[in-house]
């Protein structure tokens, strides 16, 4: 029989929001890319939430952005409301949030991935990875063709095995019914790779028409929009917003769920997964939170061109007759049609840990993967990580320094070191918390943190890196003016610090100190800097952020300093750990399941204690020296 | 049940470190060592010389300078204080050594005023390991430097986890919880702003941190100044007639562990007399049961001795292991059930009458085996004093003594860290800036009690508040 053989530079699986990136920056950095979805349909798909951003995801996609990927000028083009959550908090809280128009984000992704140059697109269920020595060699097809390569990325999302659940009705298909890929698992296990199972859910889609809006409560959408990305024309993003609707369960809703409790699947103990604990379904909710009397529900447009909407805060894996009596016991759902049904799902991953923070395997050379596959959740945590993989894929084969971000220089370092140094049990989420640094870490400066790297690596354009470096010099030249200006307490002063009910001034004092007053800001004190340069708007904000939280942000920078020096010192990759004695048993499991690339890493890794990490500092110290000699 | 911001262990923000770098017997001399980028500075900021115009630092490397240490405008100690630049020195970094010649106790504070100026105390095995990075020792020491990290972090581990049962561990807990909760409310309601709101939180933050901060304070407060520090643990010898209290006595305060001080003892006929064991201060008291002749008639001896026990922070128990355990003993025993006591079954030279396993049937308290003829069992007594106290056995709940250097450094992070917070809700700062430090004071408290963060947060926001899609 002859099959069909063919190669490439690089095989992408899975062609969802992290294998969109990679194969986007795998071709535009030259390499012949082949992308493969189980449906041609499904590019980009958001078979969950419409939405893009939210807390600390917007700063996921801001990020994405900033390195070259395109996730952010993708929701530009089709969002269809935004917000910016948190504006009245400090500036590193502030997340960008956004509905999309489904529909049409997954279409203009996919006419972004068609018209990339060294970009092919395939429809066919990878079923096998092929590789020698340790090293990968390329895929194989359901209908037993070959394609040869020199890095795959494995971004196979939710399709893993799938199978979608609610009350005893189960289906083997990925999510909307579409194909699963179910023979791909046991070629990786073969190749060593130890596998989890995870489970997410999703609500009901209800049909506009029969819902009454005038029981809930209108919430609308940012009278100024901020893109997503820094080179969408912020003029180009006003446009009409439509609205989104709250309303909220209620003791009779939650009567009917403890009432069928036994039919769940996931008590009954029918769905294995782990599921993420912080995307509950409702019963899981009413379980664990039994004194709430009520949960706020979210009716949210599914596109422009639609009547469905998305029933947010009420996920469920119920039958199909409990969801019905459920919704409809809520305000303004009483007579709802349901479109689609809420659903649990279950697919395989992998155990992160396997990975390098570059995203490859440890095990085997020009493996890499992203999204959820990687044990994730999430659209933009996705994305995120297929970009990192992509680059990395295409730097290994171009044989260039890899891209690692690490936790001081962006969301995304914090999520890739999360996953691969610490142990996971559920799909993971990005959280804002989970950044130490985050004042650093902020999503107005996501540019000024990481486009530089995207040059380097070759996604930004030189003009792009010109207007950044242009950007960074107005900044630096007008905090420098700002900290000379003298401000004397006369009259014209006085009077503009009583119109911004601020205190008097005693004396004459310097702007940049009563910048940092928190009823001031920067541009409100135009009226008495006369000298002051016209300036871009995103200028002005990094001005103001800058000298206003100046203090909070250098305390920062000098625990950033610490956490380098360790992040820098390096353990080779054949370390043996048993040869390094007096490190205690646990963390010689610990070392040895995780094997971290550098000493901060290692430090991180639960179960190895300060003595250990002593202990491991002179045992590299030692090794160092036996080397040179 | 480390891990998260171990980092911070290895490579903490100040990178001066001292301790006390000699075996902390009353022979006299203790020595504290600095060594890191500022012992010099550090040096300077407690050291007067005699004239009090001597700039150390503007001293030759490898001088020795006579003169005083002061906390602040109290005269600690007078002392010779050696200054050696790097690198040729033990650690290869700036060092600088303080010889003091007070006793044990003034040791002690010289280390204290050294750490008040800037330096922080040294890790398990720090010196060394810093002796072995900067390659002042050659290869083949390698591991032994790592044997001595994992010594001393043995004992250091110990000594934590005996404080696991303590109740300075409950009140650090108790603290960690409430601010524990606050952040993963902030936090909550950062991630999902539109569920939960925070505005106008910083008033009832404040409410839930003032107190906090005062017993913080209280504790670092308690740091030198408390009882058992300044006059050493109340300790009673306790024991029937010719169990061996005398033997015992002597053997305690024999010739290499000198006699600290002699205080007439407050009641007429006791006196008290402060030795120190190890590292640990004892006021022992002498009472006339234990000062009993052969022909003295014991019943008042040892009635006092139990009158004066009832007051005792610490009673040893001496058992005669060459005889039946009688009424005696257990009178004794029963009298002093609810103190804390340590039993010392003395005469293991001799035949065996009262076993070990006998005892240990009738108390859960420590055993050791003793001989006063032999000179057995003094160390043993020792180690276990030491790790007793250094554990906060001997604090009380209504007052919690600090008695371990490292942990006051922590309760002097956690107090800056609140004092930031307090700060920032003054200064009307957004929520989200509160949690930064409210995270800081989190992890300095689980430093004392052996605790790191880990996915506390994480866990804490998910049980706790009902958040997401």
């Amino acid at each position: 029989m002859n099959n069909l053989v063919q190669n490439y530079d690089v095989v992408v699986v899975g062609a969802g929001h992290a294998g969109c990136e990679a194969a986007l920056a795998c071709a535009r950095l030259g390499l012949e890319t082949i992308i493969f979805t189980v449906s041609v349909e499904s590019i980009a798909l958001m078979p969950c939430n419409p939405n893009i951003g939210g807390s600390s995801k917007g700063h996921l996609v801001r990020e994405i952005d900033a390195l070259g990927g395109e996730m952010g000028k993708n929701i530009d083009k089709t969002f269809i409301q935004s917000k910016m959550l948190n504006s009245s908090k400090g500036p590193a809280v502030h997340s960008l949030r956004a509905q999309a128009d489904k529909s049409e984000y997954s279409r203009e992704m996919r006419k972004i991935l068609e018209n990339t140059e060294h970009l092919t697109i395939k429809q066919a269920e990878v079923t096998e990875l092929l590789t020698e020595n340790g090293k990968v060699k390329g895929v194989k097809t359901f209908s037993q063709a070959t394609y040869y390569c020199k890095a795959v990325v494995l971004c196979t999302g939710t399709y893993l095995r799938a199978r979608c659940i609610y009350g005893d009705v189960s289906n083997y298909t990925g999510p909307n019914g579409l194909q699963a890929a179910n023979h791909l698992t046991d070629s990786l296990k073969s190749n060593g790779i130890e596998m989890f199972r995870y489970k997410t859910g999703t609500p009901a889609r209800m049909d506009k028409r029969s819902i009454d809006f005038s029981k809930m409560e209108e919430q609308f959408g940012d009278k100024r929009v901020v893109p997503f990305s820094f080179t969408t024309d912020p003029e180009s993003v006003q446009i009409d917003q439509v609205s989104c609707w709250l309303t909220y369960t209620n003791e009779e809703t939650h009567d009917i769920i403890r009432k069928n409790l036994n039919r769940s699947p996931l008590f009954s103990g029918m769905i294995e997964g782990t599921g993420p604990r912080y995307c509950p379904s409702i019963e899981d909710k009413v379980v664990k939170f039994a004194d709430k009397k009520r949960h706020q529900v979210f009716i949210e447009p599914e596109g422009l061109y639609t009547n469905e909407m998305y029933v947010g805060g009420m996920s469920s894996s119920l039958p199909e007759d409990v969801q019905e009596e459920m919704y409809h016991t809520v305000p303004g759902l009483e007579h709802a049609k349901i479109v689609r049904n809420a659903y649990a799902i279950e697919y395989d991953c992998i155990n992160p840990i396997q990975l390098n923070n570059t995203l490859e395997f440890k095990n085997i050379r020009g493996l890499f993967s992203g999204g959820q596959f990687n044990g994730s959740s999430g659209y933009e945590e996705a994305a995120a990580q297929g970009l990192v993989a992509g680059i990395n894929a295409a730097m290994e084969i171009l044989g260039k320094e890899m891209l690692v971000l690490d936790r001081s220089e962006a969301y995304i370092g914090v999520l890739i070191d999360d996953l691969v140094t610490k142990e996971n049990h559920e799909p993971y989420r990005m959280m804002t918390s989970r950044a130490e640094y985050r004042l650093l870490l902020r999503q107005d400066n996501a540019d000024r943190r990481l486009t530089e790297k995207g040059y380097r690596v070759g996604l930004i354009s030189e003009e792009r890196m010109e207007k950044l470096r242009l950007k960074e010099r107005l900044i630096d030249e007008e905090i420098a003016r700002v900290k000379q200006v003298h401000v004397a307490a006369s009259k014209e002063v006085q009077e503009l610090m009583a119109e911004l009910e601020s205190t008097p001034l005693n004396s004459g004092m310097m702007l940049d100190e009563l910048i940092k007053r928190p009823e001031l800001s920067y541009e409100m004190l135009l009226p008495i800097d006369p000298e002051r340069p016209e300036l871009p708007e995103d200028v002005k904000e990094q001005v103001n952020i800058e000298i206003k939280y100046e203090g909070y942000i250098k305390r920062q920078l000098k625990q950033v300093e610490q956490f380098k020096k360790m992040e820098a010192r390096k353990i080779p990759e054949d370390i043996d750990y048993d040869d390094v004695k007096s490190l205690r048993i646990e963390a010689v499991q610990k070392l040895k399941a995780f094997r971290p690339s550098n000493i901060g890493q290692a430090s991180r890794i639960a179960g190895v204690s300060p003595a250990d990490i002593s202990v491991l500092h002179v045992y590299l110290e030692q090794y160092r020296r036996k080397r040179d000699e | 049940m480390m891990g998260d911001s171990d980092y911070l262990a290895g490579e903490k923000m100040k990178q001066t470190i001292a301790a006390i770098s000699t075996a902390l017997n009353p022979s006299g001399i203790g020595i504290v060592r600095i060594t890191g980028l500022e012992a010099m500075d550090v040096a300077y900021k407690v050291y007067r010389s005699k004239n009090g115009k001597k700039d150390i630092r503007k001293a030759p490397s490898h001088t020795i300078h006579y003169g005083f240490v002061y906390d602040e405008d109290e005269c600690i100690d007078e002392v010779l204080v050696m200054w050696m630049k790097g690198p040729r020195t033990y650690t290869g970094e700036d060092t600088v050594e303080i010889n003091c010649h007070g006793g044990v106790l003034a040791v002690q504070k010289v280390l204290e005023a050294v750490l008040k100026a800037g330096a922080r105390p040294a890790e398990p095995g720090e010196f060394t390991k810093k002796a072995f990075l900067n390659g002042k020792m050659d290869l083949s020491q390698a591991e032994a430097v790592m044997d001595v990290i994992e010594s001393d972090s043995k004992y250091a581990l110990q000594n934590s986890l005996s404080q696991l049962k303590g109740s300075l561990h409950d009140r650090i807990t108790k603290m960690r919880e409430t601010i524990l909760y606050h952040i993963a409310y902030i936090e909550s309601a950062l991630d999902d702003p539109e569920h939960i709101s925070i505005d106008g939180y910083g008033e009832q933050l404040e409410e839930a941190l003032l107190p906090i901060k005062d017993e913080v304070k209280k504790m670092i407060h308690s740091y030198g100044n408390g009882r058992l520090i300044k006059d050493g643990i109340r300790t009673v010898i306790l024991g029937k007639p010719n169990a061996g209290k005398s033997s015992i006595l002597n053997m305690m305060m024999g010739e290499d562990r000198a006699i600290v001080t002699d205080i007439a003892g407050t009641t007429r006929d006791v006196l008290e007399e402060q030795i120190m064991l190890g590292k640990v201060a004892l006021r022992l008291a002498d009472t006339a049961g234990i000062r009993e002749t052969k022909d003295v008639v014991e019943k008042i001896g040892v009635d006092k001795a139990r009158q004066y026990a009832n007051q005792a922070d610490l009673i040893l128990f001496v058992v005669d292991s060459s005889t039946e355990f009688d009424q005696d003993d257990e009178d004794i025993l029963s009298s002093i059930r609810d103190k804390k006591y340590v039993v010392l079954l003395n005469k293991t030279d001799l035949e065996e009458k009262t076993s070990l396993e006998l005892l240990r049937k009738k108390t859960d308290r420590p055993i050791l085996a003793f001989s006063a003829a032999e000179e057995k069992g003094l160390k043993e007594l020792e180690e276990m004093l030491e790790q007793m106290f250094f554990a906060g056995e001997f604090s009380f709940e209504e007052n919690i003594t600090i008695t371990n250097s490292r942990h006051k450094a922590e309760l002097e992070e956690t107090l800056q860290s609140i004092d930031l917070v307090l700060n920032s809700i003054a200064d009307q700062m957004p929520e989200d800036f509160y949690s930064i430090d409210l995270m800081n004071a989190y992890e300095h408290l689980g430093n004392i009690i052996g605790e790191s963060v880990g996915e506390d947060l994480v866990n804490e926001i998910f049980s706790k508040f009902c958040t997401g899609k």
